[in-house]
């Protein structure tokens, strides 16, 4: 049983891998590319240990956004607010980081803390405008985004907290290096692996404990399958969606931090500001599963890394965004045919023992 | 009922330039109600204002439409690749067509396979986005004038109309600062300045939605589709079709307001559209999935943005500032009299805050006017959200046969 459910839930991704490597195989022929040259590129770029590293880079970001936004979607809560909740997240820890000298492992978690409460907070407000003033957070979150953006220009660029940057960039001050969490060079030395990595790996392991080995995990899930039928049971729904939105914020605050103190030191007006909506696509891929999102994560990461060396081809490199975008497409259009067939099959048996049984009466 | 609603009409126009004009008369600031800034509202208005009217075709019909920006992005693509070969009419009807596309796809998606429609939205904006960027590349980057972000120009022009007969006088009038009567001036003025023929077919589109949606049966029956699908099929209704016409119709105006945005800056740019499909649907909540509200919060938006980009005194969001306080102050005479005390309170309160802030500052940055708009948005959701109405079965996926 077990087995028929992990292979079933293996189909879809396959089948959407499959349709989209087909379809970006059409539209390299229209552009008159060579499919094999390109695909070749990809696989023999992608896995050379320095794109490797910065392959898993990239997916520790994604991992912890797909995270936060897979804790509100098991409550049927759409957290779309993972952009402003991370950028102000990773100000407050730049802002933070480079004002302390303090011991590597203070001000690494004192930036960990600053960036989680301000995500928080800001994911707060639209639990708040659901709970109090009946706001569909979907839309609540997308306005705040937008809020979000205009506030860190402000700040950066007419507040003392932002200065020029060596980049002709304002961001602010340089964080020191003590305040830095670089990682460990082990696939590739020239390319340190984030010290984020091992840490969204015990967020991982700590969100699947909490979902599934804990009340509140329990009541959470109980509630995005059916609110009526938790609310009977005793669940103060009210509640639980503070507690989500708190808690998917939280860990938004985080997605910046791995880039902030893994690279840069400073939250410039470059720092990228759509990796939320990243999350949100790899969440659906991983069906809010932590091994399923980090395996989502690292497919991500791979065709963004991996594309990097296609334009030695004339091939431009957001064939890969073209291949995620049909990827989600497919894989959530595969995973709803793949239940029906599912829910099929099971009333066919039903059906059939009962029969079986009425025969023999 | 039309009696009622053309006296509505007319009551919050009057409301609205009545507040314009106070502000203008305490700023002594003419550009807040100047034939120029209101021509540019409408241009900075309308694609948004289609972006929303495309989302009321969605979701009367019982479908979300998240993936209104990525079909915007299809249409401002459309626009571009097809208005710089063969002309900006073609440009239109390829934004249109592109725009489309995108509508099929959440159609197939949210409506035959039934997937979850914020998920499969979702999933559109990304798709369209690489897409987009792709194609610039390949088809954009040796093209004369052309680049990798951007399409040669597009050739020719959507005719626009300045009616000098009215403009002259009313721009005169408008300068001589008479209370009401100059800003009403202005404003009327700035409906007939370089009036782009784009914008009058949004404007007729939104009448046409108006009338289609809500007089016609052909209109009850796709608002059937959205509130109660099952009874409506009970009833004959062919909700599928309904659905898909609907969300595909949705796809085109959709299409159609990132044509104008690209024909507006006569190129195709990636990220033109800069997170407009989503302001657009925020108008259509704000608006309570109506064309008439829908449109007044398009203007908003146009009109805030308008007064940020043209603010060469810096006196500009200054303006705002007190425009801001003042409807504060007046919603929160309304609540007072509605014996609504803690609304009341709080409106006030917020009012004063933003009088004080206007008094004691000489300018303020632009960045609370880039964000104004959004928190003017949720400030409308929070106090009016228990009056809005969505369409009842919005989101729910449909199943013929499958009662839920």
């Amino acid at each position: 049983m077990n087995l028929r459910r992990i292979g079933t839930s293996l189909i879809a991704p396959a089948i959407g891998l499959f349709i989209s490597l087909a379809v970006t195989a059409v539209i390299l022929v229209a552009i008159g590319a060579s499919v094999t040259t390109v695909f070749a590129s990809m696989w023999n770029y992608g896995t050379s240990p320095r794109a490797m590293s910065l392959m898993l880079n990239l997916a520790t970001i994604y991992f912890l956004s797909a995270l936060a936004v897979s804790i509100g979607f098991k409550m049927n809560l759409f957290n779309i607010g993972v952009n402003g909740q991370y950028v102000l997240g990773a100000l407050a820890a730049a802002v933070v980081a480079s004002n302390l000298a303090l011991p590597k492992i203070a001000s690494v978690s004192i930036s960990i803390l600053a960036a989680m409460i301000v995500g928080a907070l800001w994911a707060g407000i639209s639990a708040w405008l659901k709970v109090a003033r009946g706001v569909s957070e979907v839309i609540s979150t997308i306005m705040l985004n937008f809020i979000a953006i205009g506030i860190i220009s402000y700040i950066i660029v007419r507040t003392s907290i932002g200065t020029e940057t060596s980049l002709n960039v304002r961001g602010t001050k340089q964080i020191p290096e003590s305040g830095m969490l670089r990682g460990i060079a082990f696939l590739d030395p020239g390319t340190p692996i984030y010290g984020f990595f091992f840490i969204s790996i015990v967020i991982g392991i700590g969100y699947w404990f909490l979902l599934n080995r804990t009340r509140f995990g329990f009541d959470l899930r109980a509630t995005g399958k059916s609110a009526s039928a938790a609310r009977t049971s005793g669940v103060q729904s009210n509640r639980m969606i503070y507690v989500t939105m708190l808690l998917s914020g939280a860990v938004a605050g985080l997605v910046g931090l791995p880039y902030l103190l893994g690279d840069t030191g400073t939250y410039s007006l470059q720092f990228p500001t759509d990796w939320g909506f990243t999350g949100i696509a790899i969440a659906l891929l991983g069906r809010n599963n932590p091994i399923g999102i980090a395996l989502g994560a690292i497919l991500w990461a791979f065709l963004d890394i991996s594309s990097g060396q296609l334009i030695l081809e004339g091939v431009p490199r957001e064939i890969s965004t073209i291949m995620q975008g049909l990827i989600v497409i497919v894989v959530v259009i595969s995973y709803e045919v793949v239940r029906r067939y599912q829910v099929k099959s099971e009333q066919t048996n039903v059906a059939k023992a009962l029969a079986k049984q009425e025969a023999s009466v | 009922m039309t009696y009622l609603k053309s006296r509505r009409f007319i009551g919050a126009a009057f409301t609205a330039i009545t507040m314009l004009s106070i502000t203008r008369t305490i700023t002594g600031n003419g550009d807040l109600t100047s034939t120029v800034t209101i021509a540019q509202a409408l241009v900075f208005a309308s694609p948004i204002a289609l972006a929303g009217l495309a989302g009321i075709w969605a979701e009367r019909a019982g479908v979300i439409n998240i993936g209104l920006e990525g079909m915007m992005i299809l249409g401002t693509f459309g626009a571009g690749w097809a208005g710089w070969q063969w002309g900006v009419w073609a440009g239109v009807v390829a934004g249109v067509i592109f725009g489309a596309i995108g509508g099929l796809l959440l159609a197939v998606a949210a409506v035959t396979f039934g997937v979850d429609q914020i998920i499969a939205g979702t999933a559109i904006n990304l798709l369209a986005l690489g897409l987009t960027k792709f194609l610039a590349i390949v088809l954009f980057t040796n093209a004369p004038g052309g680049g990798q972000a951007q399409s040669p120009p597009i050739k020719g022009e959507i005719p626009t109309f300045t009616f000098e007969s009215i403009v002259e006088p009313l721009t005169s009038l408008h300068e001589k600062g008479i209370f009401f009567i100059s800003d009403l001036a202005g404003v009327f003025a700035g409906l007939f300045y370089h009036l782009s023929l784009l914008t009058i077919i949004t404007f007729l589109l939104f009448a046409m939605t108006s009338y289609l949606l809500w007089k016609t049966a052909f209109g009850l029956r796709l608002r059937s589709a959205g509130e109660n699908p099952w009874a409506a099929d009970s009833l004959g209704v062919k909700v599928v079709q309904f659905k898909y016409a609907a969300v595909v119709f949705s796809g085109m105006l959709a299409g159609l307001g990132g044509a104008y945005l690209s024909i507006a800056s006569t190129i195709y740019r990636n990220g033109n559209t800069a997170g407009r499909g989503f302001i657009g649907l925020a108008t259509m909540i704000f608006g309570d999935w109506r064309p008439g509200g829908t449109a007044a919060g398009a203007l908003m938006f146009g009109y805030i943005d308008t007064l940020r980009l043209i603010d060469t005194g810096n006196q500009n969001v200054k303006g705002l500032i007190l425009l801001g306080a003042i409807i504060l102050f007046a919603i929160g005479g309304i609540m007072l009299r509605r014996a609504r005390r803690n609304s009341a309170i709080g409106f006030l309160l917020l009012g004063s805050v933003m009088t004080g802030a206007y008094f004691s500052a000489s300018s303020f940055p632009p960045e609370v006017a880039q964000v104004a708009p959004y928190i003017t948005t949720l400030l409308v959701l929070a106090t009016a959200s228990q009056n809005l109405r969505p369409p009842a079965a919005d989101g729910v996926p449909y199943r013929k046969g499958d009662h839920h």
